[in-house]
């Protein structure tokens, strides 16, 4: 049963990423990236990280892709350009990998799983409490530092869309 | 689990693929930004495998700081696309040479 639905989410995630790639209208690739963020949140949930699949589906779904389609919708950009003369590099680059991760997996895979601390357990009292205790104690000084890249960003964002933020005649 | 851990590596390494091709061959930047979400994708999936794998909440952490740097990515990228479409006039990644030497 998990094997069900663990293929049914792979091929999902893998053929809506593709299409992603492959799709010559930006505003396909991504709602067919919606549905890759919507499978990917099941995967999570199969693998016991339901915080983290609600969290895929408010954050990446609810947000981010809102502000992608938001910026295709303004640019109102044409379809024709689709590739660039890159692909052979891409190819052999992508081709090296695939045989990278085809060599690795034939190698070895199949060591015992490590026996992990029980209090650490992911699935023991609650998943969003075993994380809330690990982000607010352990993961603290991260935590602060990612809500200042946080606002690095926002700053960030406002400056370089605002058309003229010092009078009209300091932009260039 | 009785999946093994392998497959979503496999998973993983498929959608990471994917992405990866898709900056490289695509002409067109917001595709491309679509693309490193892929990537980013494809890592919070190895992460969460691997804090299944482990038995160890960690993992899930470290999502979260990817989602953060994803959410980060994607303002100032969005951003730096409007600025660019209001100059240039064009999103073609082909048209924008200025710091090619």
């Amino acid at each position: 049963m998990e094997h069900f639905f663990f293929f049914y989410f792979a091929v999902i995630i893998a053929a809506t990423s593709i299409l992603v790639v492959a799709l010559r209208n930006p505003i396909y690739s991504a709602l067919s990236l919606l549905i890759m963020f919507f499978h990917v949140a099941g995967l999570y949930v199969t693998l016991h990280a339901e915080f983290l699949a609600a969290v895929q589906v408010i954050v990446y779904a609810g947000a981010i892709l809102v502000l992608y389609l938001f910026v295709v919708m303004l640019l109102n950009m044409k379809q024709d350009e689709r590739y660039h003369r890159q692909w052979p590099a891409a190819a052999v680059t992508g081709f090296l990998l695939l045989a990278e991760g085809a060599v690795v997996s034939m190698i070895k895979g199949r060591s015992a799983p490590p026996a992990g601390d029980a209090a650490a357990e992911a699935g023991g009292p609650g998943n969003t409490e075993a994380l809330g205790d690990v982000l607010y104690s352990t993961y603290l000084y991260p935590f602060e530092v990612a809500s200042l890249l946080l606002l690095v960003a926002m700053i960030g964002a406002i400056i370089l869309a605002k058309r003229n933020l010092l009078g009209s005649e300091a932009e260039t | 689990m009785t999946v093994p851990v392998s497959y979503y590596l496999v998973l993983s390494g498929v959608v990471f693929l994917t992405g990866m091709v898709g900056v490289l061959i695509r002409r067109n930047i917001i595709i491309i930004l679509l693309s490193v979400e892929l990537m980013l994708n494809a890592t919070n999936i190895n992460f969460v495998a691997f804090s299944e794998y482990f038995h160890n909440v960690a993992g899930q952490v470290f999502v979260f700081f990817a989602l953060t740097v994803a959410a980060a990515e994607v303002a100032v990228g969005l951003a730096i696309i409007i600025a660019l479409h209001r100059s240039r006039s064009t999103i073609n990644v082909d048209d924008f040479q200025l710091l090619k030497w």
